[in-house]
């Protein structure tokens, strides 16, 4: 269970969070959504330890800021929106270190597995610093991947953090990795991801805390969160909202209202 | 980016990868036998196989070989690995191949440290003189390339990330300001200090002893067992502080431990032989083009291929214009400055501005 109480940041005298409240539950995908500058990387950054804040947050009743590094690499992986490495490390050595943080007995071929689980295996003697931005965000989610492997652990679910890990990807490659992520809280573990794709989030996403100004706007199911007023708020232009066939709302912004 | 340097991952084979490290170890032993069988007293190949086999070696043979030629070797194998493996460990700590402890100033921090226990030393409490003995100028010198490797961190790094320009120009500030320090300190100086202060400031193993070789070895040894604790670290590092930490490592604790490891290889190194450039930028440059930036082959391979390095410079500057001698630093400058501009055009541009 991740549980984010009341958590505030104040970054270079701005306020950027005023008090977020979050509960998620393993087993949940929940996304992240709302408009640029809205504060979706600093929550997912603040709740991890990574910025200073205000406020309790617990992964399994551990302290997330706070707790021992060590402890926290065994319960729950990170992907940052963008990654940038020093040194020019294959891509499989960079997936091989998110499999030396994690804490089960290294299964032989797992950073072949989590290679393939992001459809990059066959760039694993690649050098990390000549892959394109999508293979780059994929190289660094097998990372992740290979550090918490096994969903459950002996100390409970473990758990995704990703901020925008189908951003910079093709449309295949958004639908293989949101599948990934679905899978992964079907077999128990919990996955938080920030999102801008409402057709994707929709499709795949049990619940979405929709963020506008540093507070939550709205969060629940997609179909209770994403209606028209919320989205025109957020985005500035009208979102016209149509019924795809099988799967769920379907949004398009209306070119008309943006300008 | 200026595509100067190559995409080196092709050469990355298995069979490098296997054989490198004894390939390392071969050229060490093989540039040391040269070395001890290389000088102006005659004592050549033929007779260091009489020592070894344990044949006996003329009086005069046997002073060359165990006071002037063997400690000059050990020395010359414990300050490279010393300069390549600091050289490693602040490129790790910078996340940056082109930190080295001579152009980023820590040298010069280390060599004030030298200068103030040669100058100063005397000054210290009897109990303290005794407790450190000959130990006092490697402690000094590493204390100096400690604070100095503080103070650039402090400068060059803001939230897990390094700047190359400013990193490049607060060492050149931190190595004046060292630079200034230390030219006082020679005024205040008497001739018997003085004397010191010129045959330590040479840059050369030319004055090595047994004595001056155990003074600085703890310190070296210390690092040296440190590295396997770092490698890990390190490596998870090259992604930012922030990745490192998720990955389960005490970012802190583990920067501290590196800071102080540098800068006692450093300082220990540059206590006994002065400031020898460029060793610390070339090797772990070498060794990431042909295996890979992995700092759990890369450290213990830099001590090893530093050590040769030093040793061939060595006896490249006693054989040039022999019977003098060059200094060893103009050696390792020629080798190591196209390196180091290599490098520098080959960053990408974003990292160099
Ligand atoms: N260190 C900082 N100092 C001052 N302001 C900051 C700092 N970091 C972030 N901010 C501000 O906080 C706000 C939220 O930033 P954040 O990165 O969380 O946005 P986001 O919702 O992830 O946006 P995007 O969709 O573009 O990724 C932005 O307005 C940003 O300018
Ligand atoms: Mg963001």
């Amino acid at each position: 269970m991740l549980q984010i109480d009341d958590l505030k940041v104040t970054l270079g005298g701005r306020d950027i969070l005023h008090g977020i409240s979050l509960q998620v539950r393993p087993g949940e995908v929940v996304a992240i959504c709302g408009p640029n500058g809205a504060g979706k990387s600093t929550l997912l950054r603040a709740a991890l330890g990574e910025v200073p804040a205000q406020g309790r947050v617990t992964l399994n009743g551990q302290d997330l800021r706070q707790g021992k590094p060590q402890a926290l690499a065994r319960l729950r992986a990170v992907l940052p929106q963008d990654t940038q490495a020093a040194f020019p490390f294959t891509v499989a050595e960079i997936v091989a270190m998110g499999q030396d943080a994690g804490d089960f007995a290294p299964e032989p071929g797992l950073v072949r597995r989590a290679l393939a689980e992001v459809g990059l295996d066959h760039l694993a003697d690649a050098s990390i610093q000549t892959l394109s931005g999508g293979e780059r965000q994929r190289a660094h989610l097998a990372r992740a991947l290979a550090q918490v492997w096994q969903p459950v652990g002996p100390q409970g679910a473990r758990w995704l953090f990703l901020d925008e890990p189908v951003a910079s990807l093709d449309l295949g490659h958004q639908l293989f990795v949101m599948r990934l992520m679905r899978r992964y809280a079907d077999a128990g573990g919990g996955v938080v991801a920030v999102m801008h794709d409402l057709n994707l989030t929709a499709m795949f996403a049990d619940r979405i805390a929709f963020v506008i100004g540093g507070r939550i706007a709205a969060c629940g199911p997609p179909d209770a969160v994403l209606d028209p007023g919320l989205l025109e708020r957020a985005y500035g232009c009208r979102i016209a909202m149509n019924t795809a066939p099988a799967s769920g709302p379907w949004f398009v912004p209306q070119a008309a209202q943006a300008g | 980016m200026v595509a100067l340097s190559p995409d080196l991952t092709g050469l990355r084979t298995p069979a490098l990868r296997r054989f490198l490290t004894p390939g390392l170890v071969a050229l060490l032993v093989l540039a040391s036998l040269w070395s001890l069988s290389s000088g102006a007293a005659g004592l050549g190949p033929g007779q260091l196989l009489a020592a070894l086999t344990g044949d006996g070696l003329s009086a005069r043979d046997e002073v060359v070989l165990y006071q002037i030629r063997l400690p000059r070797l050990a020395m010359g194998i414990a300050v490279g690995a010393a300069l390549a493996v600091s050289g490693a460990l602040l490129q790790g700590l910078f996340r940056n191949p082109l930190a080295d402890p001579g152009i980023v100033g820590v040298g010069a921090g280390a060599g004030l440290g030298a200068v103030l226990a040669i100058v100063l030393g005397g000054l210290l409490p009897a109990g303290v003189l005794a407790v450190t003995g000959s130990h006092l100028v490697p402690l000094a010198a590493a204390f100096g390339g400690w604070v100095t490797t503080l103070l650039l961190y402090r400068i060059a790094t803001a939230g897990g990330q390094t700047r190359v320009t400013t990193l490049l120009l607060a060492g050149i500030a931190l190595a004046a300001l060292a630079g200034a320090a230390t030219g006082v300190l020679v005024y205040l100086a008497d001739d018997r200090q003085l004397r010191d202060l010129t045959f330590w400031g040479m840059g050369s193993l030319a004055g090595a002893t047994w004595g001056k070789l155990a003074a600085a070895l703890p310190l070296i040894a210390l690092v040296l067992l440190m590295m396997p604790f770092l490698a890990r670290a390190l490596n998870t590092l090259a992604l930012g502080e922030a990745q490192a930490a998720h990955m389960g490592i005490d970012v802190q604790r583990m920067k501290r431990r590196a800071i102080l490891s540098a800068a006692a290889a450093t300082g220990a190194a540059v206590a006994v032989s002065g400031g020898i450039g460029f060793v610390g930028i070339v090797v772990p440059h070498l060794l990431r083009q042909a295996d890979g930036p992995d700092h759990r082959r890369l450290l213990p391979r830099a001590a090893l291929l530093g050590a040769a390095l030093l040793v061939l410079a060595d006896l490249l500057s006693r054989s040039i214009v022999a019977p003098a001698e060059l200094p060893i630093g103009i050696i390792t400058a020629l080798l190591g400055a196209p390196v180091f501009l290599w490098i520098l055009l080959s960053q990408p541009s974003a990292a160099r501005g």
